[in-house]
């Protein structure tokens, strides 16, 4: 293969200088391209090849302080990863990141690196910033698929067992760090397939599910025990984990799960989806592959999707690749107000995704057989602004009219599921039935720990993994000082 | 796990499966429910429980074979292995000492049903118990609940049983006579449910149904099985699957269960020429 010609004419000088560097353009990432994309499940950006990886890799100026680290919510050491790529170290790459974020692959292209880590980067304020989220799933990739895959060393036997309740980014993160450190792990997952929002919300040509399969294989050959189909709290309730079963301590990380509507005329007419219903279909249940896997998904001509979030921008997506002529993202604020990634909005337009947005649904109308035909929507304009600090977007009179549909997925986000925590009467939740903890993770059942999106409401992938990697050190120190009830802090 | 311990067509077309389910067996109460993924690329399919045994770790459920799903089921035999039971899910059956307490049960119900006669028996109600089918060669399940009631009718429509008729023509026929009920329960297709319920509403019997909407997760997480009742938009996964009778909006309930026919058509022909393309090589 011959050599990047912009790497041969870098690496010829021994040293670059800040300014050299700066000159060196932002690389773009490969992606299938949008008309052919749009109609197939296969991942879009399709990822650097190792030249162009340590080109970008040489963009960075290594600050001293390197404001990059601060806007990571887990605090990767990133002009450390970086320099290794910029090296050609790529598999010390990847375990440099593993020291703070057990799942560089899925962060690499889930996390909104536009409002954190490069956001901060130096190099923004003149031109583009680092691509440190390229850069974090290129080495990921490249540990993964060229058998670069260290066996971490596990501490001897501690004898203590943690129960892991749900297997998504919390949950996966907490056992790996905890099974490291000496302890006997078993994750519990409802589902017949783990990893939680990764596999059943994330779809796959956003984040491929060979890399969730990947982690959890890994989690598995290092001792992890995973239990499929077992819902905590119906099935089998914490307590019963704990006096039972004797597990010392008990991590909760199941998720929001409860999917919101918008509480108007016509929701449940057939042909009406809560986002998480489609996704499920879509993504777990790979309805996609219908006939031949035995599980449908309504396939829309006319699909609307209602919400601005990350999830919508999946929503649309996907009903592109299963076919529709039109999709139509319904958003009551403005396109600035839209809470998904900039990333997610654009390749959604490029697939041809039509946004109407300050439109807001009034009702959703159905023909006599009691499918959706329809859906009345009204203009809205933006007013003062409201607590979220978003300007509030007000319905303008007389301006309805109808949008002709027959698929129509709800994307407004999630709640609390109380399938769990209603179980559980000494478990202290807020008003809207989330978890409290303390900062560790602590909740006000001693021994009992919860992190993620059950915590702090729907967010995201790294904050979930990072909450998980708190509690995973907390619930270690704790059964390490003897695991006693005096030790635990009054959680209110 | 979820090893296939005994299986029999106990009708044409309803099949009552044993299956190795200890977690399920375990906890199980009446009106309970689980999720069966026949394999690896199977749906998620809602049954209700019919017996368990926590001593031998097995649960016991009937169904109907309906799509791709129950076909599969059906043609998987006695030591083979589902890819997944996952349950008990939904609320457990409300069981009061109410006195006189009418429960009927058709098609797959009439399985299904087994386990609240039992629990009201035990809590002290006299339990009438009213099964439906066309004819006595399309019910099962008759010794079994004669012996968990009090009385018990056979209904049949060519009227070889104790009386010509369905389930809701032996209640208004003892309404007639006289008898008091102070509750009704129906479990079965939801066409034999709402027809009973409205029978009921019109002795202002209050009534409870086991409803089997679509479902996906089974945990409340995706809506999928959202019924409308008393005007109020219920998960009968988590909320359920024991609702008001009088309350249910059955028009809807009975269009959203209707809303894959086509697709089933389409999955079922697929099958079939995968099928044929193996048999002719």
């Amino acid at each position: 293969m011959s050599k990047n010609p912009l790497l041969a004419e870098l690496e010829m000088k021994k040293t670059l200088s800040p300014r050299e560097r700066m000159k060196i353009p932002r690389q773009p990432m490969p992606e299938q391209h949008p008309k052919v994309r749009a109609r197939n499940f296969k991942e879009v950006p399709l990822g650097y090849d190792p030249d162009t990886a340590r080109v970008e890799a040489l963009r960075c100026l290594n600050c001293t302080v390197p404001q990059c680290v601060k806007g990571c919510p887990v605090g990767v050491k990133i002009p450390e990863f970086i320099s290794l790529i910029a090296q050609g170290k790529f598999g010390e790459a990847a375990r440099k990141i593993k020291e703070t974020n057990s799942l560089p692959a899925v962060c690499g292209r889930v996390c909104p690196q536009e409002v954190q880590c490069e956001s901060k980067c130096v190099l923004s304020k003149k031109g583009e910033p680092v691509a440190i989220g390229r850069l974090e799933r290129f080495c990921a990739d490249y540990e993964r698929t060229h058998n670069l895959v260290e066996w971490p060393k596990r501490a001897p036997p501690t004898g203590k067992k943690v129960a892991i309740i749900g297997s998504g980014p919390a949950g996966l993160t907490a056992a790996g760090d905890l099974i490291k450190l000496g302890h006997e792990v078993t994750i519990f997952e409802a589902l017949h397939k783990p990893g939680g929002v990764l596999i059943y919300g994330i779809p796959e040509f956003r984040l491929p599910k060979e890399i969730v399969e990947a982690e959890v294989d890994y989690l598995l050959r290092l001792g992890v025990e995973l239990r499929l189909n077992t819902v905590v709290g119906p099935v089998k309730t914490v307590k019963e984990l704990m006096l039972k079963d004797g597990y010392h301590a008990v991590f909760i990380g199941v998720g929001a799960g409860l999917p919101i509507f918008l509480g108007i005329p016509g929701e449940n007419l057939c042909g009406v989806y809560s986002a998480n219903e489609y996704l499920t279909r879509s993504n777990l249940m790979k309805a996609y592959l219908h006939p031949e896997n035995d599980t449908p998904v309504i396939k829309g001509k006319n699909v609307i999707v209602v919400g601005g979030g990350n999830v919508a921008m999946d929503c649309v997506r996907t009903a592109m690749r299963l076919g529709a002529e039109k999709v139509y993202c319904v958003y009551r604020r403005a396109r600035e107000e839209m809470p998904a990634r900039a990333e997610e909005i654009e390749h959604a337009a490029q697939e041809g995704v039509k946004f109407k947005l300050l439109t807001n649904p009034v009702r959703i109308i159905g023909d006599e057989k009691g499918w959706v035909k329809g859906m009345e929507v009204i203009k809205m304009k933006l007013g003062e602004p409201d607590e979220s600090g978003r300007r509030r977007p007000l319905p303008i009179p007389g301006s309805e009219y109808v949008i002709e549909t027959d698929l129509v997925v709800i994307s407004i986000g999630a709640g609390a599921n109380p399938l769990l925590t209603s179980t559980m009467p000494d478990l202290k939740l807020n008003k809207w039935g989330y978890i409290v903890t303390d900062e560790e993770g602590r909740t006000s059942v001693p021994g009992v720990w919860a992190g993620g999106d059950i915590v702090t409401g729907a967010a995201t992938v790294i904050l979930a993994a990072g909450a998980g990697k708190k509690a995973a050190l907390s619930i270690h120190n704790w059964l390490m000082k003897g695991g006693k009830k005096e030790d635990w802090p009054k959680i209110e | 796990m979820y090893k296939i311990v005994a299986k029999e067509e106990v009708a044409p077309y309803i099949y009552k499966v044993e299956v190795e389910a200890p977690l399920v067996a375990e906890k199980a109460k009446p009106g309970q429910f689980i999720i069966v993924i026949p394999d690896e690329n199977g749906e998620r399919v809602p049954f209700t429980i019919s017996d368990w045994s926590s001593e031998k770790g097995t649960i016991t459920f009937y169904f109907l074979i309906a799509g791709v799903s129950t076909q599969k089921m059906r043609r998987m035999k006695t030591g083979e292995r589902f890819h997944a039971v996952v349950g008990p899910l939904g609320k457990p059956a409300t069981i009061e000492k109410e006195g006189e307490v009418f429960i009927g049960g058709g098609c797959f119900g009439i399985g299904a049903i087994y386990p609240i006669v039992r629990a009201h028996k035990e809590a002290g109600c006299h339990v009438t118990c009213a099964v439906e089918g066309r004819s006595k060669e399309v019910l099962y399940n008759l010794e079994k609940l004669k012996r968990a009631s009090h009385h018990f009718i056979v209904c049949t429509s060519d009227g070889r049983g104790d009386l010509k008729g369905k389930v809701h023509d032996a209640l208004s026929k003892l309404v007639g006579e006289g008898k008091v009920f102070k509750r009704a329960y129906f479990i079965g297709c939801s066409y034999m449910m709402m027809v009973c319920s409205l029978e009921a509403k019109k002795y202002e019997i209050p009534t409870y149904v086991a409803l089997n909407p679509i479902m996906v997760d089974g945990t409340g997480m995706c809506g999928a099985c959202r019924v409308s009742v008393g005007g109020e938009t219920k998960f009968a996964c988590v909320h359920g699957p024991e609702f008001d009778g009088a309350l249910v909006d059955w028009k809807e309930l009975l269009s959203r269960n209707a809303a894959y026919c086509k697709y089933e058509i389409e999955a079922m022909q697929y099958k079939s020429e995968m099928k044929l393309r193996e048999v002719e090589g």
